[in-house]
């Protein structure tokens, strides 16, 4: 139970370390501190506080939060190494150590080389995997995984995953609009330039239009993912209490995109629809999880736990 | 097998990083700058001339700065500096330069440096001109720290921070290029921009509008203003020996 915590624990200093992420590129601080690992030539753990000032402070802040949540998966791998007796979920431990250093090396590469937009968008997306493996983490430790009768749907297996890698393709798709600066390449909403289709495009307009595009798809996916369980497995809380979570952050995530651009991109909409994104892929994979406990939970897992 | 393939992947992986940091270029040396100025003293002529605004001058709310106490204690707003009008029009920060004209000449590279300070959280000068090879100082006279991010396109992208008063960083560009933008990630109103010529003839308006390209050889040349929110403009001139040539650029705001 302990280790389950701390697994939640780190899924949640996750999401706030794509919060503060996000708040990085809203502010356009990224290159606020021009070196790295160093921070103006300090270690970056003693940098005067008074030094915090204009974006120093957000992509600061950032670098901290980031060896803090680098700490924490280093415990929860060290953790899961000496105490979890499945080896699948000691290596996801091992995975989510290794992404977590890669992704510290690609957010101080895409400083020294100056945000180049490939180094940007993968930084963006491996942040993305990193809080799935911790989110996964969390959920397989938890003693309800094993406990009850798995679902055993198939129709919930083809569309819970299907959606999950809709929304992570979304999330790309939103980073790569950040990154290459087309936020606003389309000014109004719902419309574009006062049409259902862009009149004009260019690469920026394509980009941001997909994004759109894509909202609508995913949006569909999650209203036919969530109606299906909330139809055939109302009795199951823990399909439809997912289920749930995922329609309130579908509403929550597509009214943050509207301001976001509504608001010409005020830096703290901009990062709550980052990290808003961040919990809609989490939910969907838990669901996507719960659909295949079946498969994931082995026989002999669970003789253990009916014993 | 997995070697193989693991060796192709870093291969590949190694292309996209070089790729995306562009580096892939070479530079090729060139020539020495000429130590003697190629012109004859006796039959240089100039250019000179005044830019104006046209209309009504866009009235720009001021820029806060209260993201940084150590800004805000020196002034709670920098002005806009984006399109600055004087009396009668006069439009200032515009770079006037000699674009074509001056054919094969070479021009020694000045000994002395140009100065860009960072004082009051601003940029001062906010438009300034430099010569390929001619030392840049970036100054830092606040009492708190800047980093200076230069973002060219022909020249190589630097960012270099200056956490303490009174630092100086020096840079040689080594490319023609208007303009190379600076800007502070720090404090994201700070902007300015160096017109990086091969050549002495450039000038930036002040608060009157005029300029003056001195020490021309007599000859036709095409002269560019270059304004930051305005765009550029161009005109031909021609200068006969110890002649004075006149242009006036005139810029408004685009809808």
């Amino acid at each position: 139970m302990l280790l389950h915590l701390f697994a939640a624990l780190v899924a949640a200093a996750t999401a706030l370390l794509i919060f503060a992420g996000g708040l990085v590129t809203s502010t356009g601080s990224g290159l606020s501190v021009p070196d790295w690992p160093t921070t103006y030539g300090w270690s970056m753990f003693t940098f005067p506080f008074e030094k915090w000032v204009g974006g120093i402070f957000y992509e600061h802040s950032h670098r901290l939060i980031a060896s803090g949540v680098g700490m924490l998966i280093i415990a929860l791998a060290v953790w899961l190494w000496r105490a979890e007796p499945r080896r699948w979920v000691r290596r996801l431990g091992y995975l989510a150590l290794a992404a977590v250093v890669t992704q510290g090396i690609l957010g101080g590469i895409t400083v020294l080389w100056f945000l180049p937009d490939p180094i940007s968008i993968a930084h963006a997306g491996l942040a993305q995997i990193v809080f799935c493996l911790t989110v996964t983490i969390a959920l397989v430790t938890s003693p309800r995984w094993t406990r009850g009768t798995p679902a055993g749907d198939r129709i919930l297996q083809r569309i819970a995953p299907a959606t999950t890698v809709a929304i992570y393709v979304q999330i790309l798709v939103g980073a790569t609009m950040r990154h290459t600066d087309a936020g606003l390449a389309i000014p109004d909403f719902p419309l574009a330039f006062g049409q259902l289709v862009p009149p004009i495009w260019t690469t920026g307009i394509a980009i941001h239009y997909a994004h759109r595009v894509g909202a609508l798809l995913v949006a569909l996916l999650i209203v036919a993912t969530a109606g299906h369980v909330l139809y055939h497995h109302r009795a199951r809380p823990e399909l439809w209490r997912p289920s749930m979570a995922l329609l309130v952050l579908l509403v929550a995530q597509i009214t943050l995109g509207a301001l976001t651009v509504l608001s010409t991109k005020h830096y703290m909409i901009n990062s709550l629809h980052v990290v808003t994104g961040a919990l809609v892929l989490g939910t969907s994979l838990v669901l996507t999880l719960r659909a295949f406990r079946n498969q994931l939970v082995s026989g002999a897992e669970a003789v253990r736990v009916a014993a | 097998m997995t070697r193989r393939i693991a060796t192709v992947a870093l291969a590949l992986l190694t292309g996209v990083f070089a790729a995306a940091c562009g580096g892939g270029s070479q530079e090729t040396a060139a020539p020495p700058p000429p130590v003697e100025n190629p012109v004859d003293p006796a039959t240089a002529g100039s250019v000179a001339g005044k830019v104006t605004f046209e209309g009504a001058a866009p009235k720009l709310s001021p820029l806060r700065m209260d993201s940084d106490p150590n800004c805000a204690q020196q002034s709670a707003t920098a002005p806009d500096e984006s399109v600055v009008v004087g009396g009668d029009g006069a439009l200032q920060n515009v770079f006037v330069y000699v674009k074509d004209g001056l054919g094969s000449l070479r021009f020694p590279v000045p000994s002395t440096a140009v100065v860009l300070d960072q004082k009051g959280c601003r940029y001062v000068p906010h438009v300034l001109g430099a010569q390929v090879g001619q030392r840049v100082e970036v100054l830092n006279s606040d009492p708190t720290l800047h980093n200076v991010h230069a973002v060219p396109m022909a020249n190589r992208e630097f960012n270099t921070g200056q956490p303490i008063p009174g630092m100086k960083h020096i840079h040689q560009f080594t490319a023609r290029e208007v303009m190379v933008p600076f800007k502070c990630d720090v404090h994201p109103w700070m902007r300015a921009y160096v017109g990086v010529l091969d050549h002495p003839f450039f000038a930036v308006t002040g608060a009157d509008g005029s300029f003056e390209l001195k020490g021309l050889p007599p000859g036709t040349y095409t002269i560019e203003a270059w304004h930051e929110t305005l765009g550029t403009q161009t005109q031909m001139v021609t200068i006969g020996a110890k002649e004075t040539g006149t242009v006036a650029f005139s810029f408004k705001s685009t809808p």
